[in-house]
């Protein structure tokens, strides 16, 4: 068998390929996080609980009202940012105008209320939730057993991920939403509502953690917990490719889910840290991350 | 001695009163006043296994007792240790400079240490039922402590021999990288290589950050072992099976959970859950006893059946309130050492957990269980998840005390 340094190769391209899988949540979440950050300017740490709140609407839907996961696909991001909606404009909007702290710790708290609301209700051990027919089963690929659904996340995270990268960086609606947060006074005078825009634009932003969260449903346990666990790599990952930089936080949450893979074989102990041992030493060799503007 | 100020104070007012007022002292027998804090998880990982189903359970002792009826005024307190060692010590310490007579429950093994030095500092009475670790009773033990429900040692033999002796005789781990997984993984690993199995690999991934376990499934896949051995607990646990699932391990490897509750079988699902084999010394639905139990606690916690740590909860204040009826003298209840002698003594006997007793270690002695989850169709009721495969005697059950190392049994 063909080895590479001292491990199997098959095994290898099976964690690379897991390392992408995993890539795929990290470019989601992080590009959610971008937008928000480098389109209003605020530091979104509820982010990981709006993912929690995506997963569980996705089982409540299944488990109240009967809708699928199809329909959940779009149905659950579409609430979650209309929730996000709901936030931006009764509390969030209100730290604009202040130092960014101030909206790190709002989000940070509403994080918890969250965490704990849903606490409550359905209690710490979670819930669970099946991936459709469909999508269930594995694929031999020779070296290793692809699970089905696995391989329709990449997929879906990679389109999606495109996608947004194209409207704002490639469309005139994204010329809009960058020109009015750059000179708002400017395009306010041009006659558009910038207030709306900026809420759209947290909702979006809201609504794609959501969509992450639908992913995610099927393949870990569903509970209030699950967000925490990926906000702190997030970060770390939206910090690496630059604050603010959409291309960058893709770029990067593929790239560091691809490293964490290696590392797990490699090292397993170190498979938590090594994603900050890279934010550490990028942040030393080029202050505003790999894709990031200097400021 | 630890006598406080207030204790100082409030023993001299009682005396002048007693001295002064003829019948005080049979009003003062009258406000027999006990005081438990219940110290859990009440937000994060493990609140289902304790939380607010381990009250339910307190408060359900204290009603099949019959506090009111002798007597007793019993106050409930809780406090939340949010999985962390200062903040559970400092409760402890504060919930027994504030008169607890009892700190109980306390899932995860290092808080749960952590707290025993409390108990012996302060010298008040202290039963873990809810942390994992072995060493509670080993050479961390002290003559305030009890360690009820269940400890790794009797999870690694229980689980792990049954294994074995159905044929999984290659193993390989995926552990939980703190003091619990580890203790769990050696204790069992020993138990297979004893038994003449072959432990084939071992990866300690980082706790309590990992939701991804696909990696260390690909390659305990590739190790060629035929048993999985889960030397984690809770949210863990629940990721790994299901994730084990969907790589399809389940058709090729035994997958084998070291640590499950039923509160967990209820969070993953039958669907993923059937077929594990486990170990409890609790269930709701072994006996026409625990059955009676359940139905008298239910209503106090109707979403969550309790598992065998908030059982252990039950039992274990309701052990500790006959120790107090016992003694029958109220100064002596704050000297944790002789409460925990008085229970040592007496046997124990409850819905819960039948006739049982405490060693001279501090270890309750209660019979193990293994169970098989079943599958949906088996299922017939709401929270009918498991079938008794075997029963291992207490005595077989847990470590003998000559190999613990505790230094309150004399060699």
């Amino acid at each position: 068998m063909l080895m590479i340094l001292g491990k199997p190769a098959p095994l290898l391209f099976g964690q690379l390929l897991l390392g992408i899988i995993n890539g795929s949540f990290y470019a989601m979440l992080s590009l959610g996080l971008a937008i928000i950050f480098g389109l209003l300017n605020v530091i979104n740490f509820a982010h990981g609980a709006l993912f929690m709140v995506g997963a569980f609407v996705t089982w409540g839907l299944l488990h109240y009202l009967g809708i699928g996961y199809w329909p959940a696909m779009v149905l659950a991001p579409v609430m979650v940012g209309a929730f996000g909606l709901g936030l931006e404009r009764t509390l969030i909007r209100f730290t604009y105008k202040l130092d960014i702290l101030y909206g790190l710790l709002l989000t940070f708290g509403l994080a918890l209320v969250l965490q704990g609301l849903f606490t409550n209700a359905y209690g710490s051990s979670g819930v669970s939730y099946s991936a459709p027919d469909l999508l269930s089963g594995t694929l031999n690929l020779g070296f290793m057993y692809l699970p089905v659904y696995r391989g329709f996340v990449v997929a879906a995270a990679i389109i999606i991920c495109v996608a947004v990268w194209f409207v704002i960086e490639k469309t005139s609606l994204g010329a809009l939403l960058r020109a009015s947060t750059e000179n708002p006074a400017l395009v306010q005078a041009f006659g558009v509502n910038v207030p709306r825009v900026i809420a759209l634009t947290f909702a979006a932003g809201v609504a794609l953690a959501g969509l992450a969260g639908v992913l995610a449903a099927p393949l870990y346990s569903v509970n209030p917990g699950m967000g925490t666990d990926l906000i702190n790599t997030v970060f770390a990952v939206v910090v690496i490719g630059g604050m603010g930089s959409i291309g960058g936080a893709i770029l990067t949450g593929f790239g560091l889910g691809i490293i964490q893979g290696f590392t797990e074989v490699y090292y397993p102990a170190a498979s938590s840290v090594v994603v900050f041992a890279v934010m550490a030493v990028v942040l030393l060799a080029r202050p505003a991350g790999l894709f990031g503007r200097a400021a | 001695m630890d006598l406080s100020r207030r204790n100082l104070l409030g023993g001299a007012a009682a005396g002048v009163a007693a001295a002064s007022l003829p019948g005080a002292r049979a009003r003062a027998a009258s406000a027999k006043k006990l005081k438990i804090a219940v110290i859990s998880d009440f937000s994060g990982p493990y609140r289902d296994i304790g939380g607010p189903t381990s009250v339910a359970c307190v408060e359900q002792a204290i009603a099949d007792f019959g506090a009111k009826q002798k007597g007793y005024d019993v106050e409930v307190i809780r406090g939340d240790h949010q999985e962390n060692p200062g903040v559970g010590t400092a409760l402890a310490r504060r919930f027994y400079d504030q008169g607890a007579d009892l700190v109980i429950d306390v899932p995860n093994s290092a808080i749960g240490i952590a707290i025993e030095g409390v108990a012996h500092d302060k010298n008040r009475a202290y039963i873990n039922t809810n942390s994992a670790s072995s060493e509670i009773t080993g050479k961390f033990c002290n003559a305030q402590t009890v360690h009820w429900t269940y400890d790794t040692y009797m999870l690694s033999h229980s689980t792990g021999g049954a294994i074995v002796k159905s044929g999984g005789k290659k193993w390989f781990f995926i552990t939980a990288d703190y003091a619990f997984g580890h203790l769990l993984h050696e204790q069992t690993a020993a138990v297979v290589k004893q038994m003449g199995g072959q432990v084939l690999g071992n990866i300690n991934y980082p706790f309590p950050t990992t939701t991804d376990f696909s990696s260390y499934l690909i390659q305990a896949q590739a190790s060629g072992a035929d048993v999985l051995g889960l030397a984690n607990a809770g949210k863990d646990t629940v990721n790994s099976i299901k994730q084990a699932h969907q790589f399809g391990l389940n058709k090729k490897m035994h997958i084998a959970g070291l640590l499950i509750f039923l509160n967990d079988v209820h969070g993953m699902g039958l669907e993923v859950a059937q077929g594990l084999t486990l170990t409890e010394s609790f269930y709701w639905n072994l006996n026409d006893r625990t059955r009676a139990f359940m139905k008298r606690v239910k209503p106090r916690t109707p979403n969550n059946y309790p598992s065998m740590g908030q059982a252990g909860s039950y039992s274990g204040t309701l052990h500790f309130l006959k120790a107090v009826e016992a003694m029958n003298n109220m100064k002596d209840v704050k000297n944790g050492a002789a409460v925990v002698a008085q229970m040592k003594k007496m046997p124990t006997d409850d819905d819960a957990y039948g006739k049982a007793y405490i060693r001279e270690d501090g270890r309750f002695m209660c019979d193990a269980y293994l169970f098989r989850v079943k599958s949906p169709s088996e299922s017939k009721e709401p929270w009918d998840y498991y079938e008794l495969l075997a029963t291992t005697p207490a005595k077989e059950a847990f470590m003998p005390m000559a190999a613990e190392g505790c230094p309150l049994v004399k060699a």
